[in-house]
Parts: structure tokens; sequence; C-alpha cells
């Protein structure tokens, strides 16, 4: 073998380092250089991870959220489904009737996010919630996306409808209740809109979504959950449950003792009347209820007082800020601190009460089932999407309103209404129909269109079992020309009641 | 200090065998792999494995046998780890070329890269039996270096891509003649420091604790220096020049032991930088995407390249997505070429990355490992030469994406998108692997 500078080989010149020396240090320099990129690698893709794959410009987060069909919402049949999109958000919300249950699902857009159960259940339809796992461990390592759950709803179809087609073209609520269990059978809100025409990201998409925002009638205001209304006559089964639970009224059909006029504590204003037959002495609980009588009424809730009158009301879910069905429901509002003549309006219904329609109907579901408040519940059960379940809800007390003797009477109250009284738009042949009307005033100086309210219960007559149904209507801005809540209120709750007592 | 040769690899016994087998079992399990990815790709996809994967398979595990072949005909005792890390580096970037063609349905490029590596693996060949010794590079060594500047020049005529004037475009067929100029620069580097090495280390007067070199010795180099920059920088292709320097200053070193050489080449390139992202707002953008890869998220104008590579390589996480399942399509251009390295690790993870890494990384090693084991100045500085060169341009090039470093178009050897660059990085280890043969080879004596 030749070697041609044999001496340069093992030193460098003059006693310098040889290449055998430099080589190396030059070989450690580049291995520094292969050890930086690969710290480099490991802070981006560990430990810079979560902010950048949050990063608000990053795509892969939302291209993964839609690269699979989301799971649906079911109500007896699915009320949603999914399309592919063929394009970069692969698959996008379908509604199989979206208007009729809009105030049910709420939305779910790629644009806009997605709402009330779309929004609650969001990681179980994506199917990024942990409970969908197989093996968690072994999914985050072969990083295998779940098919998006479901979420079995406890709305009744043929329910939802008759409330739907009972507001027609009015604008308006509807919530339903099983007294027993506290399942919501129908929650209605009208105008309604559809949420599967702002699903995607085209421009009608967007056009949709900037009318439905402009739209004065607000069509996508949760009506039926998030919105309160002054239940005016209808909170008298609350003044009427207090009176009777605290010992008040001990018989509805004895006088109360309530004066004529009633004078408002510490004012010189007169409770008034719409019904000249309220302007006399000598009333019944009774009288009052199925006259609607502001005076008597009133002064039964001055008598029972604002702590009792408090008390009470919480049990049917006012002033409760955190009222999920597991949608969040507006807080129903009963003022705790007021002076004797606030709380005698407030316990007819005006001043600042103020109600979600849900609300109302869980005073009458309370009514209904012997002072069991059940806790409202949308949702019957989870599952996967292979059906199986991930979780079932049980009925949940919410409160024990009063005993079952103030119930009776208080049934006894609203039958009288409906037979006899205001509420007679309510009766179904064949049926036990308790019920309250209600023509709530508002606005300045109450100026505004009155709002009608009826909240009820029904029963197969005969039957001593808990009522099957209790249902709240409010009929808001309506152009019709006689605005009270046996008129326009009772109807819609009579056709919801009879579509649960025909299953 | 003079005396360092008693511990050389090739004397050690262990060392003395040719290991061939070693070599076919490991080029086969390279060839696996390969195969294994092709057939991930599709499953991961379409849910079944793809119909030409026994195609690519094939022709992959041919080129490797081939190449296999030729070693042990024409290198019997050449280092067993070059050729295998070599053919899965390839294997592993046609494997993502092929994945990442799925984005781009109209425009394939696997096939032109499976091309491109069997004009590589000839070349690899050719190498082998033409050149049966290494010290003949010596002799074209300045004539190299006249064709290097010719080939560096050349794209100055042709329409500038990206913003860089590198590439050549003959009819459907486009090259960066810069790759091949870096094989002939380092081949002339070594010839002119395996000659000039005492003048360069001697003489010179001392500043400070630095002793600098001679003018009349300095000039030289520096001209040639001044020229290869010169053009590269007159093309804006950042990332050549940037290697070009790091190579020269890194071979004077080793050639020298001089540390003034690098205080000097330190001084220079922060010279040039400067100078450069002052004039070229091409250069200054790059600067301010590197300093602030999401800052124009924050002005609400989107993700640049940069933020689109890290948000790729992020997702990766430590196991990667899966191949197929990453969306490094979000990076816009040059996907395949510059910027594939986001794919791998938004697809294979950290633990792929570092596996590439890794892969590097031992092949560098071997390379200089060859350089300290030859005994001829001109094979020590050659081979430590292109090893470097590997180990500058995965630097350069890998940095810039993960935004260690301003993002410099290159190419990420042997696996990018980039024929130049395939068949260039086939020919430099074809030359490790030829001059491991020489320095791994027992003496005569010894072998009898």
């Amino acid at each position: 073998m030749r070697l041609t500078r044999p001496e340069g080989t093992n030193g460098g010149p003059q006693g310098l380092p040889g290449i055998s020396t430099t080589g190396r240090r030059a070989g450690t320099f580049c291995m520094l250089l292969i050890v930086a990129l690969a710290v480099q690698a490991t802070r981006v893709q560990v430990f810079q991870k979560q902010e950048l794959d949050h990063n608000s410009a990053n795509q892969r987060a939302v291209i993964q959220r839609y690269a699979q069909p989301r799971g649906n919402l079911i109500a007896g049949q699915p009320l949603t489904g999914s399309k592919a999109t063929g394009g970069r958000l692969a698959h996008q919300r379908t509604y199989t009737d979206g208007p009729l249950y809009a105030a049910v699902t709420g939305y779910s857009s790629q644009l806009y996010g997605n709402t009330q159960l779309e929004g609650v259940y969001d990681d179980l339809l994506t199917g990024t919630d942990p409970r969908l796992a197989g093996w968690a461990v072994w999914d985050a390592i072969t990083r295998q996306q779940q098919p998006g759950g479901d979420v079995v709803t406890t709305i009744d179809p043929a329910v939802q409808r008759a409330a739907m087609q009972g507001l027609g073209s009015q604008k308006g609520a509807v919530a339903a209740i099983e007294p027993a269990t506290g399942r919501i059978l129908a929650l209605a809100s009208t105008p309604s809109y559809d949420p599967g025409a702002i699903a995607g990201t085209g421009t009608a998409d967007q056009d949709t979504w900037k009318r439905l925002q402009a739209d004065p009638d607000q069509p996508m205001l949760n009506r039926a959950l998030r919105q309160i209304y002054p239940p005016g006559s209808t909170f008298k089964v609350v003044t009427a449950a207090a009176a009777l639970a605290a010992g008040v009224v001990t018989d509805i059909e004895s006088p109360t003792g309530a004066p004529y006029p009633y004078v408002m504590p510490g004012t010189t204003t007169p409770l008034t009347n719409d019904t000249s037959a309220c302007n006399q002495e000598g009333l019944s609980l009774d009288d009052a209820m199925t006259l609607s009588c502001n005076s008597v009424m009133g002064w039964l809730g001055v008598q029972t007082g604002l702590d009792r009158m408090t008390a009470m009301a919480k049990n049917f879910g006012f002033n409760d800020a955190k009222l999920d069905t597991p949608v969040r429901a507006a807080r129903s509002n009963f003022d705790t601190t007021m002076n004797a003549s606030q709380l005698a309006l407030s316990s007819i219904g005006q001043y600042d009460t103020a109600a979600t329609p849900l609300t109302m109907a869980m005073v009458a579901a309370g009514a209904a089932a012997d002072g069991q408040v059940m806790y409202p519940q949308l949702v019957d059960r989870l599952t996967k999407a292979d059906g199986s379940q991930v979780r079932l809800m049980h009925p949940v007390l919410y409160r024990q309103a009063f005993g079952p003797g103030v119930a009776q009477q208080l049934r006894r109250l609203m039958v009288d209404v409906v037979q006899n009284g205001t509420g007679g738009n309510a009766r179904i042949p064949g049926a036990e129909v308790g019920g309250k009307t209600g023509t709530a005033q508002h606005g300045v100086d109450n100026t505004g269109t009155p709002y009608a309210w009826f909240i009820a219960w029904a029963r197969p007559a005969g039957s001593t079992a808990t009522p099957p149904v209790a249902v709240a209507v409010v009929v808001a801005d309506s152009q019709a020309s006689d605005i009270t809540g046996g008129g326009l209120a009772a109807p819609i709750a009579k056709a919801v009641m009879q579509s649960v007592l025909d299953r | 200090m003079a005396t360092e040769s008693v511990t050389r690899p090739a004397r050690t016994p262990g060392a003395r065998r040719p290991r061939r087998w070693t070599e076919l079992l490991l080029v086969l399990a390279a060839v696996g792999l390969a195969v294994f990815g092709y057939v991930e790709v599709g499953v991961d996809i379409d849910g079944k494995a793809p119909p030409d994967a026994a195609q690519y398979g094939a022709a992959l595990g041919v080129l490797a046998l081939v190449a296999h072949g030729a070693v042990r005909w024409r290198a019997r005792w050449a280092d067993p780890l070059l050729l295998p890390i070599a053919v899965l580096l390839n294997g592993i970037g046609l494997v993502v070329i092929y994945r990442l063609d799925r984005n781009t349905p109209q425009h394939e490029a696997a096939p032109t890269q499976l091309l491109w590596s069997t004009l590589g693996v000839g070349l690899f060949i050719a190498v082998l039996f033409l050149l049966r010794d290494h010290r003949r590079l010596q002799r074209y060594a300045y004539v190299g270096a006249f064709v290097a500047l010719v080939l560096l020049v050349l794209p100055v005529f042709f329409p500038p891509v990206y913003g860089s004037r590198i590439w050549i475009q003959l009819g459907p067929l486009s090259f960066q003649p810069g790759e091949f100029a870096k094989v002939l620069l380092a081949v002339f580097f070594a010839a002119y420091l395996a000659a000039h090495r005492d003048a360069l280390a001697l003489t010179g007067r001392r500043v400070l604790w630095f002793r600098l070199p001679l003018g009349r010795v300095l000039g030289p180099v520096l001209l040639i220096w001044a020229a290869f920059v010169g053009v590269l920088v007159l093309e804006t292709d950042l990332g050549t020049s940037l290697l070009f320097f790091g190579l020269f200053v890194v071979m004077l070193y080793v050639a020298t032991a001089r540390t003034g050489w690098i205080v000097i080449g330190l001084l220079l390139s922060a010279v040039a930088a400067v100078g450069v992202g002052w004039l070229s707002p091409h250069v200054h953008g790059r600067v301010t995407d590197w300093l602030h890869p999401l800052a124009s998220i924050e002005a609400g104008q989107g993700a640049n390249q940069i933020a689109q590579s890290l948000f790729a390589f992020a997702w990766g996480g430590q196991l990667g997505t899966g191949l197929g399942l990453g969306h490094s399509a979000l990076i816009g251009f040059a996907t395949k070429s510059d910027f594939i390295l986001a794919t791998i690790g938004e697809e294979l993870g950290l633990t792929g990355l570092l596996a590439v890494f890794l892969l590097y990384a031992v092949l560098v090693s071997r390379g200089f490992r060859t350089g300290i084991a030859l005994r001829d100045p001109f094979g020590r500085l050659l081979a430590i030469g292109l090893a470097a060169l590997v180990a500058i341009q995965v630097f350069v090039v890998a940095g810039g994406v993960l935004a260690l470093i301003p993002l410099t178009g290159m190419t990420l050897p042997f696996i990018a998108q980039g024929g130049s660059s395939v068949v260039t990085n086939w020919i430099i280890v074809a030359l490790l692997v030829r001059m491991s043969d020489l320095a791994r080879r027992p003496d005569p004596q010894e072998e009898a």
C-alpha cells in the first residue's frame, strides 16, 4: 500500500494536533448539531405541543373534529344526521326536522360553534369523550378515533309536534314535563329556525346566520328554557301552595278573610281585579283561584310572608341560576328582599317576578306529583355508536315542595279553574285537567302586549295515578285582539296534554 | 499529540472481518422497512395495501441488492453501515413522497424520485468500479473547482424558482447544480488543504492568543470562498452558501488545527449574515419568520409556512399520526422537498424523527471514522469533509423547518424530493464506501 505522506498522518505539523484529533473534534461538533436538532424537535413536539395544537390558525383540530360523522340526537328516531361535504371539513350536521326540534337540539355549526344539547354533549357526539374509549391508553397510542356517541333525549315526537303546531305562527314557548320523573316531553319555541341551514361554511349558511341574528323576532332564542317572562296569574298556584302549606288557608272552600278593597300595605293603592266578581269580601281560596282574584291572592301572599313565599318559589326552581337540563335554563326570579306591597304584587306574578316556561311547568308538575318536584331532564341516556349504554339518567328529586294533602287541595283548585273558571278551553273529554291561566302585563305602564300563560296537568278521568303530563305555555306579542291565557294559551296546552293522553 | 496512531479502529482485531453479510442483512431490513411504509400508507388512507407496493418494493430491493453486489465485488472491506443507511433513508424518502403524492394526484413525484434513485445507485456503482483509489481525485481538484463554479453560475441564466436562482430547467427536467458542486468543492478543499496545510498552519503572526494566517496563504482561499458565496448570494440561495461556508471552516480547522480559522470564519459569517440580512428582503423576511414564527397569526394574516411546519411537528407528538393520516398539505408548497421533514415529524412522530436523525448521525460518524482511519491527508480530509457536508446540510434544512435557525431552501439528504440531491448523495456515499474500504482493509502482510 502506498502512503503519500505517512509523516503527516499521526500528528499535525510542529506539534499541532493531527487530523485524528481535529477530525474527532469536528465530528463531535457535527454530532452536536444533530443533538441540537433532536432537542429542538423534542421542544416542538412535546413541550410546545399543546400550545401549537390549539393555536387559532392551526386547522388540524377542526379537521379532525369533522373527520367522521357526528353522533346523533335521538327522540324515538334520530333528530340529526351527518353528510359528507367533500371538503376539508369532511362532515357537516344535518337535521331531520330542524325547525321542529331546534329548541331541543340547538345547532352544530362549522362556523358558529355548538349550542344546547349539541354543545353540552359535543365531546360525546364528536367521539372524544373519554367514556367512549375502549382502552384509553391503547387508543392514545394508536390515535384511534372513536365514532361519535348518541344522545337519547326524553322528548316525545308526538308531544313536540303538538306543541309546535299549537304555537303555530305565534311567538311563544311550550315546556311539557312528565311529573313523576321530570322527563321533558316537549320543548318548543317559536318562531323557530332550521339549524341545518347554518351547519356548514358556505355563503348560504353565512347569509342565513346573518339573517337570523338580525331578525327582531329572535328565532334562535330558546324561549322555553332561556327566556323569562312575568308569569302573571299562573304564579298564583305558587302563592296558593305557600298559603296552604303555611296553614294560612286550611279550607279552600271557606272565606280567606281577605279584605276588599285590598290597599297594599304602606301605600294608598288598592290591588285591582280584572273580574268584577272578585270585588267583594268573603271569597274562598277556591273562588279566588277560579276567578283569578288579584286582591285575595296578593293579600294571601303577604299573610304567608316573604320567607315562606320565597321558600315555596325556590321549590319550583325560582332563583336557581344553575338549573341544568343539562342545557342550562335561565334563572327564574322571585325577589328575596321586598316590602309588603312589592310582595303582594309578586304574589300575583307581577313586579320583579319572572319565570321560564320550564319553571312554570315544574309548578304544575309539583302540584300533579304530590309536591315532589322532580329535576327536569332532557336526556334519557347516552350511548356509544353501537348503541351500548354510556350513561343512563335516573329521575332525581329536585325538592319536596309540600305534602300530599296540600297537593290534593291544589289540584282541586286547578281542576276548578278548568271546570268552572278561566281555563275552560283546556277541558279534555274523558280526562281530569287542572290548570291556571295567566295574562301578564308588562312594559312601561303595562303598555306591552300581554303575555298569555297557561299551566296545567292532565290525567285520564277517574285515575288516581300521578298525571302523566304537566305543561306550561306562554304566548308573547300575539296579534290577537283579545289576549288572555285562557283564550290563547289554554288550547295549546290542551293539544299537548291530549297528545300525551292519546299515547 | 504527535503519536496518536496507536489506537486506530482498523487495527482492532474485531474490525477485521469484511462484514458483507451484516451489510446484506441490514440492506434487506431497510428494504423491508420501506415496503412496510408503502403498505402503511395504503392501509391508513384506503384501508388496504396499495396495488403498486410490490412494484416499489421490488424496485427498491433490486437497486439495493445490485448496490450491495457492487460493494461486495469492488469494496469488500467497506464499512457495512454506509449502504444500508443510504438505502433506508432513500426508502423513507420514497415512501413519504409516495404518501404526499396522495395529496397531489396530478403531480406525482414518487415515480420520478425512484428514477433518480436508480440513477443515483447507478452512479454509486459507477464510482465503485471506475474509481479504484480515491487519491486519483487529487489530480482533478482544480478542474473540479472550475466546473463547480460554472455549475453554480449557470442557474443565474435561468428563471428563479421560489425566489432563488438555483435551478436549471431543461424541458421537463430540472436540477440544482449546486448539489453537484458541493462534492467537487469538497474534493478541491481536501486536495488544496492536504497540499498546503503546513504553510497554512505554521505561518502567520500572533494577534492576541490567535495565530492568524499570512495574507499570502489566506488570499487564494478567501478569493475562492468569496466567489462561491458571492454567486450564491446573487442567486439568493442562502442554504447552499451556509453549507459551503460551514464546510470550508470545518475542513480548514481539521487540516490546520488552527482556532484562528474558526475565529475568522465566525467573523466572516457574522459580517455576511448581517450584510445579507440587511440587503436582501427575501433573507430579512426569513430571519423575521424565524424569530417570530407565529407573528403573522397574531397580525391576523394566518399562519406562514414556518408556523404551519411547527403545527405539523407538534400534531405528530411523540408517536405521530401514522403515515397518510397527517395534514402536512396545509404547509402549502415544497411539502415534498424542503418541508418533507415536517411530514415525517407529523406522521411518524418524535420517535420517527429521532430515528431519522440517528440514521444521519450514524452515517456522519461513519464518515468521520473513515477519515480518521485513513492515512493519506487528502483522503482523511475528503472523508471528513463529505461527512461534515451531510451533517451541516441536515442541520441547515432540519433546523430551518424546526425554526431552530432561519429557513433556507435546501433538501434533506436522500429523503427530500429532488433528483440532483439524491444522485449527489449516492455519489457521496460511494466515495465514503470507497475510502472506508481502504481504511478498513488489513495490511497485506497482516492479512497473510
